[in-house]
């Protein structure tokens, strides 16, 4: 990968330094404040809401966000 | 989670009383209104859903999600899509965080032909959430030996499947089914996957099975919501058949009705 860039859902996203989570979040057009029936995960870990003000995104991270979708 | 009116003979699954024992999946509906009339035509009170990225192009990412929160039913997030224990457990944790809800409904596959369980990497998928707190509802092959397994490691509910999933194929193994109800008599169990019309459901429901887990049976019918009313109806009718006690089959027949003072016959007590 890019590495000056995150990947986020499987997409590369330039990063050119060091974000919290949440200001990663926002730029994706997520309120981490207000989103609700969402998780994250990075480089395959949890990332529990309590935590996403203080988890620090790195150039190279692997971000997933996910939602409940129709499912069998 | 929601409360219902549970009369009669409710399934307790997972800490939940739930009145209907079919649980619907939400998948591959011509529409959301068919989904929405296909939920409320089954009665079930507990549906399934994927955990999947959130479409960030899309203005409404949890649409769906805000919209079936609104209906009286609980939600039970799956791990569909997943080959390894790895995997799966993440997407629990994830479906934990996104929807606060410890249900699971864990499926490991093996591979994209058969969809069939990966039973080495279902077992340890399986005690890692039981351990972490997890109530699990194990998407299973239909091995006695595998559920037995399951129901040790302590999943809420196991649920094995009639024939591979989305194949409409019904229950293949009926005596497999047969023997993992007679060796885990006590614990729930469900028959997932596999169901391609109401017989078959009912059928299920006879051999003693707890509740019937479907999607594409009724989301791919030519009227979906008809197919829904008639599953809720076969399961309800399985369920009574399997209480109310079938008869023993025999090969020659009985008459039911009695012999005596059939019209022509001799009355030989009262006669010479």
């Amino acid at each position: 990968m890019n590495p000056s860039h995150v990947r986020i859902n499987g997409r590369s996203e330039p990063l050119e330094a060091a974000a919290p989570l949440t200001a990663v979040l926002e730029k994706q057009g997520i309120d981490p404040l207000h989103a609700s029936g969402i998780a994250v995960a990075v480089n395959e870990r949890i990332v529990r809401r309590a935590e996403w003000s203080e988890r620090v995104i790195k150039p190279g991270d692997d971000i997933e966000i996910v939602t409940a979708r129709q499912g069998g | 989670m929601k409360k219902n009116n549970v009369c009669g003979d409710p399934l307790e699954i997972g800490g939940l009383t739930l009145s209907s024992r079919l649980l619907l999946g939400t998948s591959g509906y011509p529409n959301m209104q068919v989904l929405l009339e296909s939920i409320a035509a089954s009665g079930t009170e507990l549906i399934t859903v994927a955990i999947r990225r959130v479409n960030l192009e899309d203005d409404g990412p949890t649409g769906f999600l805000s919209t079936i929160r609104n209906l009286p039913v609980n939600l039970l997030p799956n791990t569909a899509g997943c080959y390894t224990a790895r995997e799966a457990v993440l997407v629990a944790e994830l479906s934990r965080e996104a929807l606060e809800t410890d249900l699971i409904k864990l499926e490991v596959i093996g591979d994209d032909e058969t969809l069939m369980p990966d039973a080495e990497q279902l077992l340890k998928a399986a005690s890692e959430l039981v351990l972490s707190g997890f109530t699990v509802l194990a998407y299973s092959n239909d091995d006695p030996i595998t559920c037995r397994k399951l129901a040790d490691i302590g999943c809420a509910a196991v649920m094995p499947l009639a024939s591979p999933i989305g194949s409409g194929m019904g229950l293949v193994n009926p005596y497999n089914l047969q023997l993992i109800r007679e060796l885990l008599p006590n614990l729930p169990l469900l028959v997932d996957a596999g169901i391609g019309t109401a017989s078959d459901a009912a059928r299920a429901m006879e051999l003693g099975y707890d509740g019937v887990l479907l999607n594409t049976a009724v989301s791919k019918a030519k009227h979906p919501v008809q197919m829904a009313a008639a599953m809720r109806h076969a399961v309800m009718g399985g369920r009574l058949a399997w209480l109310g006690g079938r008869i023993p089959q025999r090969f020659y027949a009985q008459a039911s009705s009695p012999e005596e003072g059939r019209v022509g016959t001799v009355d030989r007590n009262v006669s010479g």
